[in-house]
């Protein structure tokens, strides 16, 4: 390629792209150059100094212009009298670098005496000793010992929370600043900065609460000293001691690869996942996992489990036998004939989902995806993102756009690299900018980085879709924005749609997803990479379920299910979700936690988290990816395919249970059109992906771990297969007149799992009415004060926030806080609760 | 042949008449050498507060992994030892341990030491097992117990800087 250079790194040559970095261009030939404020993903700033090179550029003939050559025939190099930092340093040509000679060592061993004068050495009870950059490079380049008194160091505070997450020691901080330059130009939350000078210089929080950020936890692993730990892991265990797991997060549809470190807690004897690491892929989550994917695990080693099989027995649910508890529901099944009704929630596995789907539906019974108030997965199966495509790899010629949903509540991580691909802050050699176009109803915070923004009223979701779309086929529309947009997109190579269902029921969300997919379709942005719809599901595995043949449940639970005589509920809780189930029938649940529905239920079944079991789950970009067993099993608890597969067995539809999930899942890649050719075995390969974090150096990517486990595999969709999907005309309605209540997704919202940890407390979403100035002067209602809201009937107590970013005639109310449940934009009624008169 | 019998006898005699080596274990013992390895102790400071820092790195030098810790953070309410970190769960399993004494070697506050107790002998697997109950030492003398409740900001030192009196 024309824009790459040769340079020499210790006489050894190395072809690299033009305005690669030093230090990149050496690790690419295993020569591991030190770095302490280098990241390879953000931009380099040259403050540590470690990472000290010798250069030298050929000698040019003053005259003549030419490189002086030596008697051999090798350009004369003039070496630079001092030295130069690698991580500020791009190549370029005729470029030679020593990183070797005595210079450079001597060098880099005062960078490290002088960093270390001012360092604590408390390494026993640091919790980054083990996995730490300066203790590694200590050992590797230090002196070995130091001209400073260890007496005169300078004592700091050593327990600074910044938040009710991450704790700072002032005195290990070496001020490389990669948290404050992670929070500023990756996540996007500026919270951090440094404070006073010199010595005194210390990392400070301004945000309030103290570091609001849902990435905050990744700064504790790009810290390369123990100076940032977070709350959850603080004195946890220590490095080398704990065992991995790879696993994959189910908290929301991006699907991070994960790493679980469990240990044996010593008080209670059960095994503890002590941490959440990310596990690197580049083409799901880089580096990095939010913090709900970090802190919110604790449901899976709760000691509130269920752990027993329970049976009722004269009105009260009592412990029985797996045996007796198998049996039965195969009685009462084959009892029920085909009036049989299966709930399965999305955040089940692909093995769980599809085994179920077997059982019920050879029964003759039928079975939905739970809450299953989302449409789409039909069209991300037909136009979803193409298989082979990197989120990372948008640049000048791409449009993204957002439409019906906050992405940084629902999808942290897909925000993180929309804004990467939006603003490019981070370390990248293309630093041509995507265009970001969102259309929400109410400002979002990816509005900060978009091109266009453009807000429509609630029910016009779908109508200013299509406007977008009449835009970019190049007819003019009222908005001017959307005008600009449309051309925007028309120019466009790329294009990328996230697609959310905020504010909208479920026949609305069809309709919204039509529209997008009538916009990828017409302006033909469909089976190429980088191109496609990606749908925002609220639940991790939405669109396995999708897959799995399951259609959503698209209404209430009362409908579906109808007057079977006999209802399973899996991993959902429909009575808890505001919904009903009726009285007469005979309720299985099976289910990792007592629930409202459960509490109901005929037969109690205890099943395995994703920690304790092996499974495949199918993100939003249709990538499936296998998580592992981590920790032993709570109990008697099963996992959830394997109790269908034994029920299977007692109303005699197959024979033999299977032995394992790899061949639930063979058979389901059999049958499965779309999974065809897929096996545990694929899912598990990896490649070599850059930057290469691990190897004989630790320190350059931050604790982060590689992946050894499996990439996982991009299913690709009928476009990819070169089918042409048509697009079909939609109708589209208009606003609702009156006051509209609407349930906005929150990422820390009060599920019955992320409510188990205990450390977000704190931070879980409050029952907040977001009104705007004009609609709570209306409503007779002030900042600060309760009020009832009403909405189809339900009647729940929130506290009222004026702020002007809510739309007029609007009430905004977060989801699942324990109060209101509903779909779509519905008519409300707000009602000040009159103060108590007393004392 | 008579002279070899009574060359004989007088060894015998002789030792007869030597002070006996054989003791009358338990009621009476020998004194062990002065570094002997026996049963490990924790050591406390003078004040009572706990040497271990729960670090760990007995654990980690331990060739027959017989040894876990685990760490909690101290608070100035309910403090066990001089730095931010003491260890919330010791064990050393007995059947296991070699007495090899790299855990007293690697220890960054001379906290474990191998004493001279050589009497371990079990009925089950799990009384081998000892925790910090058996391990730590008592109070000494004007020291409190663990817990204590220390004034604000008295220990802010990771690594106690704390000497015993000599």
């Amino acid at each position: 390629m024309a824009n790459e250079i040769t340079i020499k790194i210790d006489g050894n040559a190395v072809t690299v792209p033009a305005g690669t970095i030093v230090v990149d261009a050496a690790k690419r030939i295993g020569n591991d150059v030190p770095v302490f404020c280098y990241h390879p993903k953000m931009e380099p700033v040259g403050m540590c100094r470690v990472c000290l090179v010798e250069m030298g550029m050929p000698r040019v003939d003053r005259e003549t212009r030419q490189p002086v050559l030596k008697a051999d025939g090798t350009p004369e190099i003039d070496w630079m009298p001092k030295l130069v930092t690698g991580c500020t340093e791009r190549v370029r040509p005729g470029m030679e670098i020593r990183t070797n000679s005595e210079k450079v060592k001597t060098a880099r061993q005062e960078i490290l005496e002088f960093l270390l004068t001012s360092h604590p050495l408390d390494c026993p009870i640091c919790d980054k000793g083990g996995e730490c950059p300066l203790q590694n490079l200590t050992i590797q380049h230090g002196p070995g010992n130091s001209r400073f008194l260890v007496n005169e160091k300078f004592h700091l505070d050593k327990h600074v929370p910044l938040g009710d997450l991450i704790y700072l020691d002032r005195e290990r901080c070496i001020q490389c600043a990669r948290c404050i330059r992670f929070q500023e130009d990756l996540a996007d939350d500026p919270v951090l900065g440094f404070d006073e000078r010199g010595r005194a210089t210390q990392i400070v929080t301004f945000s309030e609460p103290g570091f609001d950020s849902y990435f905050s936890g990744n700064t504790t692993d790009i810290c390369p000293v123990g100076a940032l730990t977070t709350a959850d892991f603080r004195f946890g265990a220590r490095a080398w001691e704990m065992q991995n797991s790879a696993s994959i997060c189910n908290a929301c549809p991006v699907g991070c690869n994960t790493h679980l470190n469990t240990r044996r807690d010593g008080l209670s004897g059960n095994f503890a996942i002590k941490r959440v690491m990310p596990r690197q892929n580049e083409q799901v989550n880089e580096l990095w996992i939010c913090d709900k994917g970090r802190f919110g695990h604790h449901f899976a080693t709760s000691p509130d489990r269920l752990s027993v099989p329970q049976i009722r027995k004269k009105g009260q649910l009592v412990q029985a036998t797996w045996d007796e508890a198998l049996s039965l529901i195969a009685e009462k099944m084959q009892a029920a004939g085909s009036s049989i009704a299966g709930i399965a929630g999305e955040r089940l596995a692909n093995e769980d989902l599809f085994t179920f789907r077997k059982l019920i539906e050879g029964q003759g019974g039928k079975i939905a995806a739970f809450p299953g108030e989302m449409a789409g997965g039909d069209w991300v199966q037909q136009v979803g993102i193409a298989a082979g495509s990197n989120l990372s790899e948008l640049g000048g010629d791409s449009v993204i756009v957002v439409v019906a949903n906050d992405l940084e509540e629902s999808a942290p991580i897909w925000w993180m690299r929309v804004h990467q691909a939006v603003e490019k802050k981070g370390a990248t050699l293309d630093k041509s900018k995507a265009s970001l176009i969102v259309l929400n109803a109410r400002p979002t915070k990816a509005e900060g980085s978009a091109n266009y923004a453009i807000h429509y009223a609630y029910g016009e979701e779908t109508a200013t879709v299509q406007a977008l779309l009449r835009a970019a086929q190049g007819n003019s529309v009222e908005n001017e924005t959307l005008t600009a947009a449309g051309k925007a997109i028309a120019n466009a190579k790329n294009l990328v749609v996230f697609l959310g269902n905020e504010g909208l029921d479920y026949a609305d969300s069809a309709a919204l997803a039509q529209a997008c997919a009538n916009l990828l379709i017409e302006t033909g942005h469909v089976g190429k990479p980088n191109n496609g719809l990606i749908a925002v599901w609220n639940k991790g595995n939405t669109q396995g379920a999708w897959d799995m043949g399951l259609r959503p449940l698209a209404g209430t639970t009362a409908n579906f299910v109808g007057k079977s005589k006999f209802i399973w509920t899996a991993a959902a809780d429909p009575i808890g979700d505001k919904q009903t189930l009726p009285e007469d029938t005979f309720l299985v649940v099976s289910e990792l936690f007592e629930t409202a529905t459960s509490r109901r239920a005929d037969v109690v079944l205890p099943v395995q988290s994703f920690a304790e079991r092996e499974g495949t789950y199918t993100s939003g970009e249709r990538r499936v990816q296998r998580f592992y067993p981590a920790v032993p099993a709570r109990g008697e608890s099963r996992p959830d395919w394997l109790i269908f597969s034994h029920v299977q067995v007692r109303v005699g539809q197959i024979d033999k249970a299977p032995v394992s999930t790899s061949v639930v899942f063979s058979q389901m890649s059999k049958e499965i059109s779309l999974y065809n050719g897929l096996n545990y075995r694929a899912l598990a390969q990896t490649q070599e992906q850059f930057p290469q974090i691990m190897g004989e150096d630790k320190y350059y990517g931050g604790t982060a771990f590689e992946n050894s486990a499996g990439l996982g595999v991009q299913v690709r969709t009928s476009a990819d297969l070169g089918q042409k999907p048509a697009s079909r005309s939609v109708s589209s309605r208009s606003a609702i007149d009156g006051l509209t209540a609407v349930l906005t997704q929150k990422l820390y919202d009060r599920g019955t799992l992320l409510m188990r940890s205990y450390l977000l407390h704190p931070r879980l979403a409050l029952p907040v009415a977001h009104l705007h100035a004009e609609t709570a002067a209306m409503l007779g209602v002030a900042d600060g004060e309760d009020v009832q809201v009403q909405v189809a009937g339900q009647k729940g107590k929130y506290t009222v926030c004026v702020s002007e970013d809510t739309p007029q005639n609007v009430v905004l109310l977060p989801n699942s806080v324990g109060a209101l449940n509903f779909v779509g934009a519905q008519p409300a009624e707000v009602v000040k609760i009159a103060e108590t008169v007393g004392a | 042949m008579f002279t070899e019998i009574i060359k004989g006898l007088g060894t015998t005699i002789k030792h007869m008449f030597e002070e006996p080596i054989t003791i009358q274990y338990p009621e009476e013992r020998k004194p062990v050498a002065k570094r002997f390895k026996g049963r490990h102790e924790l050591k406390r400071y003078d004040n009572g507060l706990e040497k271990c820092i729960g670090c760990a790195l007995c654990a980690a030098a331990c060739p027959a992994d017989a040894i876990f810790v685990q760490a909690s953070e101290n608070t100035d309410e309910q403090r066990f030892s001089p730095g931010e970190r003491h260890a919330s769960v010791y064990e050393i399993n007995m059947l296991r341990c070699i007495f090899c004494g790299y855990c007293e070697d690697a220890c960054p506050t001379q906290a474990i030491v191998l004493e001279h107790d050589y009497e371990l002998a079990f009925f089950d697997r799990q009384s081998a097992i000892y925790t910090k109950k058996e391990l730590l030492v008592p109070v000494p003398d004007g020291g409190k117990p663990t817990p204590q409740q220390v004034a604000p900001g008295s220990f802010n030192w990771s690594i106690p800087p704390m000497q015993d009196a000599e």
